[in-house]
Parts: structure tokens; sequence; C-alpha cells
């Protein structure tokens, strides 16, 4: 089982290391599937299966799904890719990453420093207790959400819409009048 | 009882969350940004479901449910928003979307 963690642990670092370095999007949103897929797996080795199940069919089911229909719509071509190749340069990750790496360095030590906590192990959590935390303390939360997502709907609804151009024909370029008639 | 150790745990979750962050930074690319923005949301949720265990809690499985909820909201206003750029832009580049003109 410690194994499996382990395993998993490294299969998800590897596939968000590729996620962010290839130039093609659907094969990035493909190693992003495989990623969500390894942390799914590391959270029921932590003994949170509810939670699995729940980033396996919200995330690598729903946003992936949702994210490659709109590159579908947009009509992206081999030239887009160049486009990346060409924005992507050593010279533009290499400070950003050195610096991140360093604060991972940073949390590694904190988390790592024998006085911050006790190493024993993790207990699983019963998905019937947060059922009942969600649905008594949480019971605010749970209708936040709800309106958070009224308002995902809306917004997208309204950011999403194509507003047709009218113009009246005296305001119209000559050559587009002309063709009108 | 799990084998999992909570300190792994919560390095899988920095290490995430790092990829996530240099990604955000490095692209130009929009849809990029989007895809880092819910790898350190998703690494988040691994931090709080790793705390939520290590203190027989509830609370951090409730907070990833929150936090599922709202990476969904986010990325259908956020989508919604590139298609809007694209259509204005004809790009996907980032840096193109600097003037606040309708």
């Amino acid at each position: 089982m410690e194994l499996t963690f382990y395993i998993a642990a490294a299969v998800a670092t590897l596939a968000t290391i590729m996620t962010i370095t290839r130039y093609n999007i659907i094969h990035a949103l493909l190693y992003l599937v495989v990623s969500f897929l390894a942390v799914a797996v590391v959270f029921f080795t932590l003994g949170a299966p509810f939670m699995a199940a729940l980033e396996i069919i919200i995330y690598a089911g729903a946003i992936v799904v949702l994210i490659i229909f709109v590159i579908m719509m947009l009509n992206l071509t081999h030239e887009d890719v160049e486009h990346e190749k060409a924005w992507l340069t050593p010279k533009v990750w290499v400070g950003p990453a050195i610096l991140s790496a360093v604060l991972l360095a940073e949390l590694a030590y904190i988390i790592l420093s024998p006085d911050t906590l006790p190493t024993e192990a993790l207990v699983a959590v019963d998905a019937r207790v947060v059922g009942l935390s969600l649905y008594g303390p949480y019971m605010l939360g749970v209708q936040l959400c709800g309106i958070l997502l009224m308002a995902g709907i809306v917004g997208a609804y309204h950011l999403g819409r194509q507003k047709k151009k009218v113009v009246h024909r005296f305001l119209q370029p000559k050559e587009e009048r002309s063709a009108a008639i | 009882m799990t084998s999992a150790h909570m300190e792994a745990a919560l390095m899988l979750a920095g290490v995430l969350f790092m990829l996530g962050l240099i990604s955000v930074l490095i692209r130009r690319n929009i849809i990029f940004m989007l895809i880092s923005v819910e790898i350190m949301l998703n690494a988040a949720g691994l931090a709080f479901i790793v705390a939520g265990t290590k203190w027989v809690q509830p609370d951090g499985q409730v907070m990833f449910i929150f936090i599922l909820t709202m990476a969904a909201a986010e990325v259908s206003v956020g989508l919604a928003l590139i298609l809007q750029i694209y259509h204005q832009l004809k790009t996907l580049d980032s840096d193109a979307a600097n003037l606040m003109k309708g």
C-alpha cells in the first residue's frame, strides 16, 4: 500500500511535468488526465475513496472534456504549436523555475524538519462522517456553492454568447454597402 | 489506517503546486495558464485532504468538495472568457490582451 502511494506520486509528478512542457495543447491535456488519475490513486491510498471518485468524475471527466471542447471550437492549427515553441524558450522558463524551486526547497525544509509535525501513520476518514459534516455544520457552505455554480452558469452563458454586430447601412464601408445592394 | 506518511503526501502537494506555478509564470498561451491554475487548485485540495486525514476530521474532505465546485465554476467562466478573447483578437497570446477596449 505504501509502495502504491509512492508510485502514484511519482506518476503524478512526471505527468504534470510533461503537461507543463508540451507544445501541443491536446497532448498536454492527455498528460493532465494521467496526472489527475494518479492523484486520485493518492487519495485512495490516503483513505478517501469518495474523493478519489469525485476527482476522476469532475476533474478528469468534466473539466478536461470542457477544455477539449473549447479547443475544438478554436480550430487551432500547426502554426499555434510553432508559436508555442517560439514562446517557450529557456530564457523564459529558467528564471521562474529556479525561484519556484527555491520556494519548494523552503517548503520541504519546513515540512521535513522533525519538530514541526509528529511522524505517525495517517488514519482514514469515513465518507459517512464527511457527508454528515457537509450537511450539518457546513450547510451554509453547500448553499454558497450552489449560488457560485449558478453564477458560473449565468456568467459563462453571458460571456460566451456571440453578439451579432448590427451596423446601419449608411455607416457601413462603401464596398460592403455596394455588395449588399 | 493507511500507510502513506504525511510528509510525503504534503511534499507531493507542494511539488504539484510548484509545477503549476512555474507553468502559469512561463506560459503565454491563455489555455495553458488556465490548465496550470487547475493543477494548482488540485494540489491545494490534496493538501486539504492530507491535513483532514492527519487530524481525523472530515473538514479537509469538505473543503476539497468546495474546491472542486469552485474549480468547475472557474473553468466554465474562464473558457467563456477565452472564447471571447479569441474572437476579438484572433490569438491566444495573453500579451495581446492589453487593451481594455470592448
